[in-house]
């Protein structure tokens, strides 16, 4: 087990970059997801009056 | 087909199709990426000469993959909107930028990582980096464009012009390691049918690539629907939708 940590000598590398794409994907699903609630809350407090739709 | 199109076109077909569809997206990716992960860091052998190190490539090799055809992507809508003015096409456009670019980031560091210990040096200027970074610089200089303007539409028309000039890179990205001298290693799995790389390792690698797009496609789809429900906002549809929700219970 240790020896998969360690990745020949080469952990140091190995594992910053999977946590870099970790990150990235996190990245990916929390900035949308932030976004939806903005917009959703904006919508709500700003919904126009049935006479100004188109 | 041109009906079709144009009802897929409709903000809140798309809004409904992505809504049921980019849960199965979020899946796939996540066993593609899943089996990409376990195939790729513990079932594949290390390699002969790289040793464990060549085990960035499950990360590297899809995060550019995907900064170039996600860049195409871009490129297309960008026409799309800039030819029909369809709306959709540019919400598409100002979604992909973001995404994009962080895989281009992605696809940069994992490079500095591996370019390390093989090479000796996190960063040369050579073709295929440095082109990479433009490519970087090209998906943030869409987003800023984007936020320097207050109208939308006139917004995403300036972002497309400049996705579009900028797909001139996409090749040169591409051939870099052929047209220059590179320290850049060839491609790995361009033979169809004779990739140079045995089956354990590859299997790992299409999965990964494959699972990021599915990813990319599913963050692609739900900044889109932001985009659309903002745009939309004085909209029936959008209306309902918010009253679906709170008769739901949500917000």
């Amino acid at each position: 087990m240790s020896e998969f940590f360690a990745m020949g000598g080469y952990a140091a590398y190995v594992w910053s970059s999977f946590g870099v794409f970790a990150a990235v994907v996190v990245w990916n699903v929390v900035t949308p997801r932030v976004e939806r609630t903005a917009v959703l809350r904006k919508l709500i407090e700003d919904e126009p009056q049935s006479g100004d739709r188109e | 087909m041109w009906t079709w199109f144009h009802r897929l076109a409709s903000p809140p077909t798309f809004y409904r199709l992505a809504d049921r569809y980019s849960p199965w997206l979020a899946v796939l990716s996540l066993l593609l990426i899943g089996y990409g992960l376990v195939g790729g860091l513990w079932l594949a052998p290390p390699d002969y000469q790289q040793g464990d190190a060549f085990r960035i490539i499950y990360v590297h090799v899809p995060a550019a993959w995907l900064s170039l055809s996600g860049y195409v992507a871009m490129a297309a809508a960008a026409a799309v909107a800039i030819i029909w003015r369809i709306k959709l096409a540019e919400c598409v456009v100002v979604a992909i930028a973001p995404v994009g670019a962080s895989f281009t980031a992605l696809a940069l560091i994992t490079g500095m990582l591996w370019g390390k210990p093989m090479w000796g040096k996190y960063w040369v200027w050579d073709a295929r980096l440095t082109s990479e970074l433009v490519l970087l610089f090209l998906y943030l200089g869409v987003l800023g464009l984007n936020r320097a303007f207050e109208d939308p539409r006139a917004g995403a028309r300036a972002c497309g012009l400049l996705a579009l000039v900028g797909v001139v890179n996409v090749p040169i990205v591409h051939y870099s390691v052929e047209w220059w001298n590179s320290l850049h290693q060839g491609s790995t799995v361009s033979r169809i049918g004779k990739p140079a790389i045995a089956a354990s390792m590859l299997w790992p690698l299409l999965s990964m690539t494959f699972g990021c797009m599915a990813f990319f496609g599913w963050a692609v789809l739900r900044r889109v629907q932001n985009d659309v429900l903002l745009r939309e906002r004085r909209s029936t549809w959008v209306a309902a939708l918010l009253g679906e929700r709170k008769a739901a219970g949500h917000v």
